[in-house]
């Protein structure tokens, strides 16, 4: 499933053209995103959390030479799937 | 944020969505999302992520309180994977 697939459900349920609703759907997606970088969490009942973490700096190596490297301290996005997405996700086989 | 504040702002952001309208729109995505996931599907948006299901191995796991080894059964969860543009925005934002 795709976004174009997400746009023609939101096009068949509102009535809104599909044109109108490619640009709500992006808008929604465009305002978690806003949201995310300002480092604010977002928490959608039934669905999950997504969650902002900082990572600290720690050190890492390089697989292949064996090098030991820094790894910066950086931000990370997470997602929390809550109770209900993950009991309907096991409910069917 | 919470759902109802992401469907107040959105029903602020463009003139066309009134609160019944955002909320539509808003529960559809979701129940899109998820439902595709409870049909094992992969659900992917350009620019903010992809959701996948994987699958837990079924495990030995103690009872904390009673040290009793129980079996803890193979099971599925949503997974997220933070797209591109998405991770570059959260690494780099002032947050």
């Amino acid at each position: 499933m795709t976004k174009a697939d997400l746009v023609e459900r939101v096009y068949l349920k509102t009535g809104f053209s599909k044109k109108e609703s490619a640009q709500i759907v992006e808008m929604v997606f465009d305002l978690m995103k806003s949201t995310l970088e300002k480092g604010e969490k977002i928490k959608l009942a039934g669905f999950g959390n997504f969650v902002v973490k900082n990572k600290a700096t720690r050190k890492g190596r390089n697989p292949q030479t064996g090098d030991e490297i820094e790894i910066c301290s950086r931000k990370i996005l997470t997602f929390k799937p809550s109770q209900v997405l993950k009991s309907v996700i096991n409910a069917q086989g | 944020m919470t759902k109802s504040e992401l469907i107040e702002k959105l029903s602020y952001s463009n003139n066309l969505l009134g609160k019944k309208e955002s909320e539509l729109v808003v529960n559809t995505l979701l129940d899109g999302i998820r439902n595709a996931l409870v049909e094992g599907q992969r659900v992917e948006i350009r620019g903010f992520g992809s959701f996948t299901v994987r699958t837990r191995d079924a495990r030995e796991a103690r009872n904390p309180k009673s040290g009793e080894v129980v079996q803890i059964a193979a099971k599925k969860t949503a997974f997220f994977k933070t797209g591109k543009e998405l991770r570059e925005r959260v690494d780099n934002g002032n947050g």
